[in-house]
């Protein structure tokens, strides 16, 4: 875990991905949503 | 004040070879979930409505949860720091959701007092105590970058209104089958308790998840290859310990409250007032060339600013130091604002991108805050010095909309503005982005008399230090 030496990490990759797209996943939904309804504002809608 | 002992630090310790890349996205379900805050104005008209009440009262739930956020992270700060993360996390999760479901509870049975203390009091309390929960956690995983690493949870409480707003529309559809999710038509009080009902559940999961998900790292840890020496050589970075019970009794603390009071009430006179803004900036006669749902498209835009402002320049601090990324906020900011109020009525385009351009500099206001703290203060009690530094917030909370809707009450009536009418409230906002600027500059390194005693005696963990 810790320095000098470089160490192996002990936390499964998979829970890794699964963590950041539980987060990821909302958050790519509200973008693209506020991107569709920000569309107006340039396409004077 | 004792915690149950799975909730307490020592539980949380990571063991060897714990990924610290499962600490963002833990802080990110929690930020995500009290960044609702930012999305109250999509059922303000329903609440108006349904309790048959002013705008300003039901405003005023949302002023209350500011209050509170700040008060409760000045007061909790310590005690969130002594008990790490995850008694935080758990603590604000069930102060946010219950502060729902109250809320819920006083709009079903119409009694607005009840959504005072239910989102207002009880919500306000988990705002602020999630706000600081994984700061301090997140400086210590990321001692290499730690502005990066506060830039991306907190960019979360800005990417928390993204979710809501579209969400909130949706569900109360489904819960009002008469409102379409425009501005054409307002849902039912039903639906909106049937909403905070929804919210309140669904924030109770994700933050426990957050919750159990984070760790603290093991006293002495480092990254592979991270030096600590490589920090201290920029002139404003200790390696020193001050405690909050100090650091408030420093001039830097003040001056960094009010760079921190300027910076938030500058973005809030834009944030508050954003849609009609770009509508009566843009007014010709009676109409706006610019429509109703292309206002509310700006708010969106300036949600999405907001996020990535606290991502891009927190990170960018790293590289360039706090002070001068406070100087180009504070400073560009200011020219921006000029900009705003002189030519900002030329063009549409120019007017959403000098408004981009300032949301973004107030949510790297908030994001780069705490890396700021932890340059002047160490890590030691950063969490704590971080909370009583957010009653800053509590207090432009309240002033920038005083200040934007006094100005505005004396130039004319709501929908009948123009441009012109918004020049001398932008320009007191240049006034206090040039106090916040000076403010910036006066910030020089911590005196050596406010530092922990760097003997053996020395508390790396706040623990050892309230055994003290």
């Amino acid at each position: 875990m810790s320095s000098p030496q470089r160490t192996q990490s002990s936390t499964p990759t998979l829970l890794i991905v699964i963590a950041w797209l539980l987060v990821s996943i909302p958050l790519a939904y509200g973008l693209v949503r506020t991107i569709i309804t920000a569309a107006p504002l340039f396409t004077g809608g | 004040m004792a915690v149950p002992s799975f909730l307490a630090r020592e539980k949380t310790v990571a063991k060897p070879g714990f990924n610290r890349w499962l600490i963002p996205p833990a802080a990110l379900a929690v930020h995500l979930c009290i960044g609702q805050a930012y999305a109250t104005s999509v059922y303000k008209t329903a609440l108006v409505e349904h309790f048959d009440a002013s705008l300003t009262s039901i405003g005023v739930v949302f002023s209350i949860a500011i209050v509170m956020l700040g008060l409760s992270a000045a007061v909790f700060g310590t005690w969130v720091d002594r008990n790490g993360p995850r008694a935080a996390m758990f603590t604000a999760a069930c102060f946010w959701s219950v502060g729902f479901l109250v809320g819920a509870a006083g709009i079903a049975t119409n009694q607005l007092w009840l959504l005072y203390l239910g989102y207002g009091v009880l919500g306000g309390i988990g705002l602020g105590i999630g706000y600081i929960s994984p700061v301090s956690t997140l400086i210590k995983w990321f001692p290499d970058r730690p502005g990066l690493a506060t830039g991306m949870a907190i960019m979360g409480f800005g990417g928390g209104a993204l979710i809501a707003t579209p969400l909130s529309r949706q569900l109360m559809s489904l819960y009002d089958p008469a409102y379409d999710g425009t501005a054409a038509t307002v849902p039912s009080g039903g639906a909106v308790a049937g909403l905070f009902v929804t919210l309140g559940l669904v924030y109770l999961v994700y933050m426990m998840a957050g919750a159990f998900i984070v760790r603290v790292p093991a006293e002495g840890w480092k990254p592979d290859g991270f030096d600590p020496s490589t920090v201290k050589q920029k002139s404003l970075v200790t390696t020193d310990s001050v405690s909050a019970a100090n650091a408030i009794k420093t001039r830097q603390f003040w001056l960094l409250w009010v760079v921190l009071f300027c910076n938030v009430t500058a973005g809030i006179g834009i944030l508050e007032q954003a849609s009609p803004m770009i509508q009566d900036f843009f007014r010709e006669g009676d109409a706006s060339t610019v429509a109703a749902a292309a206002g509310a498209g700006f708010v969106g835009l300036l949600s999405l600013f907001n996020m990535a402002g606290r991502f891009v320049w927190s990170s960018t601090s790293d590289k360039i130091g706090r002070k001068p990324i406070y100087m180009v906020y504070l400073g560009v900011g200011l020219l921006l604002y000029v900009a705003l109020a002189t030519v900002g009525s030329s063009a549409t385009w120019l007017f959403v991108v000098l408004a981009a351009v300032i949301i973004s500099f107030y949510g790297g206001g908030f994001a780069t805050i705490p890396a700021y703290l932890r340059d002047l203060f160490g890590t030691y009690q950063v969490g704590a010095i971080h909370g009583r530094l957010l009653t800053a917030w509590a207090a432009a909370g309240v002033a920038g909309p005083l200040i934007v809707n006094g100005v505005l009450d004396t130039q004319g009536t709501p929908g009948e503005l123009v441009a012109a009418d918004y020049r001398i409230a932008l320009f007191i906002m240049v006034g206090l982005l040039a106090v916040g600027f000076v403010a910036n500059l006066l910030v020089t390194p911590v005196a050596s008399k406010w530092h922990e005693p760097k003997s053996d005696t020395t508390p790396a963990t706040p623990e050892r230090s309230a055994a003290r």
